[in-house]
């Protein structure tokens, strides 16, 4: 299947991604040669098969992923932000959006 | 001091003949010597090592400790508190985790030091470690070939005797391929076996923190202490960590050897393929029945392990936007701009190829056709294991097609490299566990790895037989005293 200028462009977009002119025509010719490699999946037979998201999922499993929704210690706030490229007045700075 | 054996290092601290402090002082002077034209370090704090290994030396007049003052290299994708965790990204360049993994959280209350952190592809994405944005990790068998990847760093760590130990991480290989390349043991541990909280998410369904070190018996130790459920990570499994340090003494006569027919096809280097027929012959020699068995799906084993890890990655990779934590563009037109030129500058042309291709895979219309698909064919690949350990116990291959490349070889196309992986690839979508096991030099000096495959939480019977194997059949390594 060949994937169109406009499929990247939006694509790009979808992902919060910028490409230049040039990037762009690379990009879609690599793009396009792992699309055509992967379409190999086409051919198999997957019908009746169950997907698999969790491999090592044990059947006691669920006894242990859940446990009583009770209050713990977080990060304190400054630590929180210390890594914040523009903190201010305790929360994360943004560009304008309304 | 021997920094090849954190056995020796742990005996020497715990009985007092040297300190913690005197360990650690050994192994910067050792990257000093060596890492400046290697590069398997980023960061190195000496100030927080020399304090940590003083802690440690404080602690032991009370008692001792199962990994007293053993150095250990950490890849720069797993966080430890106040110390830069770069991911080998520009994006997180200078990012401070206010938290530790649990794995190095457990590993240095069992006295062991963190030395610095180490070199990796970018968000552990590649196999040769040429995509960090920081440097390339050179193999310290020639300067002129990769070092494996992605977790290139820790392995030349390990290789070059800078540290004894090193933690690595999986989602596709990136830790049995260096160890291959480099002539060292690396351990991919069952899904789920190694907490992970706190290694930075690339394929979250794929991804595993894994051991390094010169030998199964190291390897042995660190996997013990750093093995274990986690209430912090929900995928982290609740069996009961075994004493694989015992195990390794359990014989490995009568075990059945399977050997998987179609990791021997077209790619395979001759002289790779004629090294691991030889070790093969070696391991059935330790009184193990070899027994061919087949994994029918193995060729769609890569397309499809870059559609599932490219569609976890393109996810997890959308935090990366500028706001809370990393990077961020200077005078943005709005909050639209500031991602995506954040994100543009920040990460990257692998990283981008990758969240672009798995945007695509996940995308409205298409995602049936490629996750959805892609990850019925992972439940066929993970049957195809499940009938071969009806069989055998365990499965002997190659780890790579080729040894070491050169660096620069495939960098401009992406797609020889994620071929590079057909050997790997396959355990880390059936979650089992893998480990690469020196197997010998080819005519040319380059080092190439065995692997060894095993059933879900089977790590102890890896590690022994590997162990067996190494003992019966050592490689002696004709450059030990220049590298």
């Amino acid at each position: 299947m060949a994937i169109t200028r406009a499929e990247v462009l939006k694509i790009a977009d979808l992902a919060r991604l910028h490409f230049s002119e040039e990037e762009l025509v690379a990009f879609t010719v690599q793009f396009q040669r792992i699309l055509d490699y992967v379409e190999q999946l086409k051919k198999v037979d997957v019908t009746g098969i169950e997907p698999t998201s969790h491999v090592s999922l044990t059947e006691d499993f669920e006894k242990h992923i859940f446990r009583e929704d009770e209050t713990r210690p977080s990060l304190p706030v400054e630590e929180s932000l210390a890594n914040a490229p523009d903190p201010g007045a305790g929360h994360f700075r943004v560009p304008k959006v309304l | 001091m021997d920094l090849r054996d954190a056995h020796s290092i742990r005996d020497a601290v715990n009985s007092g003949k040297i300190s913690a402090r005197e360990a650690a002082e050994a192994a910067l002077r050792r990257i000093e010597e060596v890492d400046g034209d290697l590069g398997g370090f980023l960061i190195i704090d000496s100030t927080r090592v020399l304090e940590r290994a003083d802690r440690v030396d404080r602690l032991l007049r009370e008692r001792a400790l199962p990994l007293a003052g053993v150095p250990i290299a950490v890849k720069d994708n797993i966080c430890t508190r106040n110390l830069r965790t770069t991911c080998g990204s520009k994006i997180l360049e200078n990012y401070i985790p206010p938290y530790s993994a649990t794995a190095i959280e457990r590993l240095e209350t069992a006295g062991a030091i963190v030395i610095g952190k180490s070199n990796c592809d970018e968000f552990a994405m590649g196999s040769s470690t040429e995509n960090s944005a920081f440097k390339v990790t050179r193999n310290p068998y020639d300067r002129e070939r990769v070092s494996g990847g992605s977790s290139g760093g820790s392995t030349v760590a390990v290789a070059a005797g800078m540290t004894p130990l090193a933690l690595g991480s999986e989602t596709g290989g990136s830790v049995r391929q260096p160890a291959s390349f480099c002539n060292v043991v690396g351990l991919k541990p069952t899904y789920g076996r190694i907490s992970r909280y706190g290694l930075v998410a690339y394929a979250s369904s794929l991804d595993c923190i894994s051991p390094i070190a010169n030998n199964p018996r190291d390897i042995a130790l660190l996997l013990t202490h750093i093995a274990g459920r986690d209430e912090r990570d929900s995928t982290s499994a609740p069996e009961l960590v075994p004493d694989y340090l015992a195990d390794l003494e359990k014989p490995v006569r009568g075990m059945r050897l399977g050997i998987p027919k179609e990791f021997f096809g077209e790619g395979l280097d001759p002289e790779v393929k004629s090294m691991i027929e030889t070790g093969i012959r070696n391991a059935g020699s330790l009184g193990c029945e070899l027994i061919e068995v087949s994994l029918p799906h193995t060729e769609y084993a890569i397309a499809d392990y870059y559609i599932i890890a490219t569609a976890e990655a393109s996810s997890n990779l959308a935090r990366y936007d500028g706001v809370r934590y990393g990077y961020r563009v200077s005078a943005p037109e709005d909050l639209l701009d500031m991602y995506k030129r954040t994100r543009s500058e920040g990460f990257g042309d692998e990283v981008k190829r990758r969240i672009m291709i798995g945007t695509y895979a996940l995308s409205s219309g298409y995602y049936e056709a490629y996750y959805g698909r892609a990850m019925r064919v992972r439940t066929l690949i993970k049957r195809d294991y499940d009938q071969a350990f009806e069989k055998v116990d365990a499965l002997l291959s190659p780890v790579s097609p080729t040894p070491a490349f050169k660096i620069g070889e495939k960098i401009s196309d992406p797609l020889s490299m994620y071929l590079s992986d057909v050997y790997t690839v396959t355990a880390n979508l059936a979650g089992i566990p893998a480990l690469s096991v020196p197997c010998g030099f080819t005519q040319g000096g380059l080092p190439v790895g065995l692997q060894m495959l095993a059933n879900q939480f089977q790590e102890s019977t890896l590690l022994r037989l590997a162990e067996s194997y190494i003992r019966e059949f050592p490689v002696t390594d004709p450059y030990r005293t220049v590298k």
